[in-house]
């Protein structure tokens, strides 16, 4: 399904805030799957998503999704294939414009914009129905700018506008960490929801430990622009919190080790 | 009542300005200054058609056209050679001002026994009420006045209704999505960058239109009537969501309208008051400026201590 090919990706290339976000990150992922990422601040796994969704073309590489070779597509071409939850929960609706015309404009999501009505009848039933899924109550507050909701509110009907049209790939950005406690789980809840039920791909970028453990079939651990784990099938749904708090925990001992190391080396031959 | 009429008339042409103004600088917060040159530009291109016999709602259409055209080129630099927003319009409106000159051919094309939609109006006021003055409420009015000022209120009904309904449609609500979060829209799928260029050329074909009525109505174009546009559609804006207090985007359009016809009136007030006509545009500017600026002052003062912004 996603086929990420050895992609690189460096920031400010010759300039003293280089930053070589992405080191030959290469990355396969079937369809029906649904994995995690999670990594050190800086380890890339937001910019890896980043790179999927084409916020920016990858330096080298390639990036295949759903049979097409996508890597050079703009930004807004990919989102015929793409639904996308970000992390800040005031990115991903317009503050101004009403529930209902916010998931109207996610109901044609790729499609062709003329000069048809937007919000039509079926399609404010079909909005109507869907988000009294949500059990929030907005059902009646269709009419309301989505700028007056509340942030997890606002995540979880990203969350319907992104999975509207069944996309092919679901990318969810740290969809839950700006979130108060209650709402993350909410909008956790209803992600694992909405995956399931429509059988979705998805990849799902967290700094939740326990987020990892739970949730996935798959989980990919990142540490300075690379993929330095892979956990899948059994071996995946064995990992608890713990087991990755270690993980991180040996990572950065090896950190350190390099540190000491190249201090130690310099010391003994500069 | 002559007063009336004539400010209700200009306030009515230059709603159109407004619901230009409207587009580039609240839907997309985009401050285009290409509208200075465009309502020219709508003027010329209208006076130069109607003095080759063009039928007048063909010569305004081409001013739509026309200035339609100006304000994709103002996008275009802008989205796709990253020109700075501002500078885009200054660009475009610099050169509109040598255009308007080739269009017109001189600085003043005067349109005197012309066909224009303002005899258009006279001759169908005319046919209906069967006289050149009629008396309203004890006055005496030219039937001339009377019917361009009908004219223009219809004019003005169908083009709001048009815009309303477009941005009710699934291209319209694109184009407000990308102007109030292009990241969103861009994840649904639309490019950002069309949206302005379509958006600034329905801005600026709008006003466009507005300097073709204007030139009809006063009877003449020239290549100076542009100057300040831009601050007096921003001027009418702001008077109409003062008096309509709602977001609303069908409130708005009526609020701008609102807002044309007040403060063309208030001006119109303030000239027969006294005020030199030279002190207009710098009344204007400081008008904009106090609106800007007082609803600020206003709110710190009730509030004397910073608030931790809550969005």
């Amino acid at each position: 399904m996603l086929d990420i090919h050895h992609i690189h990706k460096t920031f400010n290339a010759g300039t003293p805030n280089e930053v070589r976000a992405l080191q030959d990150v290469s990355l396969t992922i079937d369809e029906g799957s649904f994995v995690v990422v999670i990594g050190t601040n800086g380890s890339g796994k937001s910019t890896l998503l980043n790179a999927v969704a084409g916020s920016f073309i990858v330096d080298t590489g390639a990036i295949r999704l759903d049979g097409s070779d996508i890597t050079a597509w703009s930004e807004h071409r990919r989102a015929t294939k793409v639904g996308r939850v970000f992390q800040n929960p005031f990115s991903g609706t317009a503050p101004n414009m009403s529930i209902a015309e916010n998931l109207a404009l996610a109901a044609r999501r790729g499609m062709k914009r003329g000069l048809g009505w937007a919000l039509t009848r079926s399609v404010r039933d079909e909005l109507r129905d869907r988000v009294r899924r949500l059990n929030m109550g907005l059902e009646d507050r269709l009419e309301n700018p989505i700028g007056t909701l509340s942030g997890g509110q606002r995540q979880a009907l990203t969350l319907v506008m992104a999975s509207w049209i069944k996309p092919k790939l679901l990318l969810l950005d740290e969809h839950t960490a700006a979130l108060d406690p209650k709402s993350a789980d909410q909008v956790v809840q209803l992600s694992q929801d909405v995956i399931a039920r429509d059988k979705l791909t998805a990849l799902m970028v967290t700094h939740s430990m326990h987020q990892a453990a739970l949730l996935g079939d798959r989980l990919v651990m990142m540490h300075r622009g690379a993929v330095i784990h892979d956990f899948s099938g059994s071996e995946k749904s064995r990992l608890r919190a713990s087991d990755l708090l270690a993980r991180f925990e040996d990572v950065r001992r090896a950190d350190r080790l390099d540190e000491s190391a190249a201090e130690m080396l310099r010391r003994t031959y500069v | 009542m002559l007063l009336l009429i004539g400010a209700m008339t200009i306030g009515l042409i230059l709603s159109l300005l407004a619901m230009g103004v409207f587009i580039s600088f609240r839907i997309f917060e985009f401050p285009d200054i290409t509208a200075d040159g465009s309502i020219t530009l709508g003027g010329a291109v209208a006076a130069v058609l109607l003095v080759a016999h063009v039928n007048p709602v063909l010569a305004t259409l081409a001013a739509f056209a026309a200035g339609a055209v100006a304000g994709s080129i103002t996008g275009f630099i802008n989205t796709r050679f990253g020109i700075n927003r501002l500078l885009s319009g200054i660009l475009v409106m610099t050169a509109l001002y040598s255009v308007n000159l080739h269009v017109m051919g001189k600085s003043n094309v005067p349109l005197l026994s012309e066909r224009t939609m303002a005899s258009v109006a006279d001759t169908w006021g005319q046919a209906v009420l069967g006289a050149s003055t009629v008396n309203l409420a004890g006055w005496a009015v030219n039937v001339r006045d009377l019917s361009v000022l009908v004219c223009c209120v219809a004019i003005v009904a169908v083009v709001g209704a048009l815009l309303y309904v477009f941005f009710r449609t699934n291209l319209g609500t694109a184009m407000q999505a990308a102007g109030d979060n292009a990241q969103m829209i861009r994840a649904l799928g639309v490019n950002v960058d069309n949206m302005v260029v379509l958006g600034l050329a329905l801005s600026n074909g709008l006003v466009a239109v507005s300097g073709a009525l204007l030139t009809q109505y006063q009877g003449f174009a020239d290549v100076q009537m542009g100057i300040g546009m831009v601050v007096w559609g921003l001027a009418s804006i702001i008077i109409g969501e003062a008096l309509v207090g709602v977001r609303q985007l069908g409130f708005i359009i009526v609020g701008a309208v609102m807002g044309s016809v007040l403060f063309r009136l208030l001006v119109a007030i303030a000239l027969r008051g006294g005020l030199n006509p030279n002190d207009l545009k710098l009344m204007t500017a400081v008008f904009v400026f106090c609106a800007l600026v007082l609803p600020g002052l206003v709110r710190r003062m009730k509030r004397p201590r910073p608030v931790a912004a809550t969005n």
